[in-house]
C-alpha cells in the first residue's frame, strides 16, 4: 500500500511538472510580434476554421488566448525587472506600433495682417544674433531687454537737433514715441485677434485708425456734430457745408391694408421653414412609445395568466382588451385603468 | 393698427403651434375670406379683411378692440395666449384633456387640473405639451400645458397635478376689465 501510494505520489509530481512546464512554454508555428511598448502581441498563425465552427469554440478561443498571452508574459520576463516595494516590475521599452491621436491636430493660427502682407511680398523672417558688440562700453551686449546694447534710454545728454524747439524735452519726446508705439502694437495685437475671431470691430463712430482719409474726416465730423444733448439738431451749419448723410435706419412696418396675398404668403413660407425646422426624431416620444408598448406587452401577459387561473375574470380583461385594441380606443383603456389604482 | 413684423409672427406661431400644430394654415389661410393677424396696444388681433376696413375709420387711442384678441406681446416679447383664443385653438387642438364634471368648477376658478379629476386624454400626449381642456360633454373650458405625459399619468397618484392651467373661460368673468 505504501510503496503503491509512494509510486502514486511520484507519478503526480512528475505530471505536474510537466504541467507546469506545459503551461509556460507554448509551441508557435510562426512566432508573434510583439510591441512590448504597448503590450501588443500579433499571432499570424492560421485559424483552425474547423475547430471554431464546432461546439468547442469557446474552449479553443479560450486556449488561443492563454496561450498568446502567455507567450507575450514570457516576452515580459525576458526584459530587465527590478523590485519596488515588494512587487516586480519590468521597464518597458519604447512603443513600435504608431497610434492614432486622439484629438484631431490643432488648426494652425490664422496668419496676422504683417504675415499675409510679408507673404505676398515674399519677406522672409531673418534671425538675427543674440549678442551685439556695444561700442561704447567695448563688449557684447545683448540685442534687447536689461543691459542692452546701445540703450537709448539711458543717455544722460541728448542733442537737441537743429530743426527742433530749443525749449522742447528731448527726453519726454522719447518715452511719448515709445509709449505710442507700445499702444499702436498693442492695437494692431488686439485687431489681428477680432480678425481671426470673425469679430466685427465697431465701425460706428470713431475707429483709431493709423491714417486719416478724407471719409473718416468726414465720419467724424458727422459725429462731433450729433454728439450733442439735442443729437445736433440745432448745430449750425459752414455757408457751403452739405448736410451730412443721415445714418441709422429708420424702423418700418408693413401698410396696414396692404397686400392681403403676400402677406399670407409670407406667413405659409414661415410656416414650412418653422416646420422644417422641427426635430424628426423626438426621444421622449420615442421613449413614451417604448413604455406603451412595454406595458400593452405585460398586460397581454398578465392577461394570459389570468385566463389561465379564472376564467371569469379572464373573461372579463379579455373583453377590456377587446374594447382597446379596436382602434385608436387605447384612451378607453387607459381610462379604464386608471381607476382600480386610485382606489 | 399694423401688421406684425416677421419676428413677432415668428414668435406667435411658434406659441400656437403648441396648441394647434401645423393647423395654423388654416387660420392663415382661409377658403371663407381673407383674414389676418394685427397689433394694436401690444395685443394681436385676428379679423377679416372686411372688419379691418371698417375698423380705420376709429382712431387709434379710441379703439379697443376689434376682430377676436389672440394673446399680447408682453415687454420682453414674449407671446402670451389669451382665453378669447379658444374658438380658434378648440377646433383645431391636437392635444385634449377632459376633465370629469366634478373637477370642472375648480378649473373655472383657475386651479390646475389633478390625476383626479382627469376624465380622458389624448393617446401620445408628450410632458409640457401644449393642450386644450374639454368638459366631458366636450365644451371646450380652457387651455393648459401637460404636466405629465400620457404615460406617466397613469402611474401618477390622484393628488398630483396632470395639466398646468393656463386660462379658463372663467377669466370672461375674473378678468372682464382686461380682456378686449
Amino acid at each position: 500500500m505504501a510503496a503503491c501510494s509512494v509510486e502514486e505520489l511520484l507519478l503526480k509530481a512528475e505530471q505536474e511538472e510537466a504541467e507546469k512546464l506545459r503551461s509556460i512554454s507554448v509551441h508557435k508555428e510562426l512566432d508573434l510580434d510583439f510591441d512590448i511598448g504597448n503590450l501588443l502581441a500579433c499571432d499570424k498563425n492560421r485559424i483552425e476554421s474547423r475547430d471554431l465552427r464546432q461546439q468547442l469554440k469557446e474552449n479553443y478561443l479560450r486556449s488561443l488566448a492563454r496561450d498568446n498571452t502567455q507567450l507575450l508574459i514570457n516576452e515580459i520576463w525576458k526584459l530587465p525587472t527590478e523590485r519596488v516595494e515588494e512587487a516586480i516590475v519590468a521597464k518597458l521599452p519604447d512603443t513600435t506600433t504608431p497610434l492614432p491621436r486622439e484629438k484631431p491636430p490643432p488648426k494652425p493660427r490664422p496668419p496676422t495682417k504683417w504675415e499675409k502682407f510679408a507673404k505676398l511680398k515674399g519677406i522672409q523672417k531673418k534671425k538675427k544674433t543674440n549678442l551685439v558688440w556695444d561700442e561704447t562700453k567695448k563688449e557684447w551686449r545683448r540685442r534687447w531687454g536689461y543691459k542692452r546694447a546701445n540703450d537709448d534710454t539711458k543717455d544722460w545728454l541728448i542733442e537737441v537737433p537743429e530743426t527742433a524747439d530749443s525749449n522742447e524735452d528731448q527726453f519726454a519726446k522719447r518715452i511719448k514715441a515709445k509709449k505710442e508705439r507700445v499702444a499702436k502694437n498693442e492695437l494692431n495685437r488686439l485687431r489681428n485677434i477680432a480678425r481671426s475671431q470673425k469679430i466685427k470691430v465697431p465701425s460706428i463712430g470713431l475707429v483709431p485708425t493709423a491714417q486719416q482719409s478724407k471719409d473718416d474726416l468726414a465720419t467724424a465730423v458727422s459725429v462731433a456734430k450729433t454728439s450733442t444733448a439735442s443729437v445736433g439738431r440745432f448745430q449750425d451749419r459752414l455757408p457751403k457745408e452739405k448736410p451730412t448723410k443721415s445714418r441709422g435706419k429708420k424702423r418700418k412696418f408693413e401698410p396696414l391694408i396692404g397686400d392681403f396675398s403676400t402677406e399670407r404668403h409670407k406667413q405659409l413660407e414661415l410656416l414650412k421653414i418653422m416646420d422644417t425646422k422641427k426635430p424628426k426624431l423626438d426621444i421622449t416620444k420615442a421613449v413614451n412609445k417604448q413604455m406603451r408598448e412595454e406595458d400593452r406587452e405585460e398586460a397581454a401577459a398578465k392577461h394570459k395568466r389570468g385566463a389561465g387561473k379564472k376564467g371569469r375574470k379572464g373573461n372579463m380583461s379579455g373583453k377590456a382588451k377587446g374594447k382597446g385594441g379596436k382602434g385608436k380606443g387605447g384612451k378607453a383603456g387607459g381610462g379604464k385603468r386608471s381607476k382600480p389604482g386610485k382606489r | 393698427m399694423r401688421p406684425l413684423t416677421e419676428e413677432e409672427t415668428k414668435t406667435m406661431f411658434e406659441k400656437l403651434s403648441k396648441y394647434i400644430g401645423e393647423n395654423i394654415k388654416l387660420l392663415v389661410d382661409r377658403p371663407d375670406g381673407t383674414y389676418c393677424f394685427r397689433l394694436h396696444n401690444d395685443r394681436v388681433y385676428y379679423m377679416s379683411e372686411k372688419i379691418l376696413k371698417l375698423a380705420t375709420n376709429i382712431s387709434r387711442d379710441k379703439l379697443v378692440s376689434v376682430g377676436t384678441c389672440f394673446g399680447k406681446f408682453t415687454k420682453t416679447k414674449k407671446f402670451r395666449l389669451h382665453i378669447t383664443a379658444l374658438d380658434f385653438l378648440a377646433p383645431y387642438a391636437k392635444f385634449k384633456v377632459w376633465v370629469k364634471p366634478g373637477a370642472e368648477q375648480s378649473f373655472l376658478y383657475g386651479n390646475h387640473v389633478l390625476k383626479s379629476g382627469l376624465g380622458r386624454i389624448t393617446e401620445n400626449t408628450m410632458q409640457y405639451q401644449g393642450v386644450v381642456v374639454y368638459s366631458m360633454a366636450d365644451v371646450p373650458l380652457g387651455f393648459g400645458v401637460a404636466a405629465k405625459s400620457t404615460q406617466e399619468c397613469r402611474r401618477v397618484d390622484p393628488m398630483s397635478i396632470v395639466v398646468f392651467h393656463q386660462a379658463d373661460v372663467g377669466e370672461f368673468i375674473r378678468n372682464e376689465d382686461t380682456l378686449t
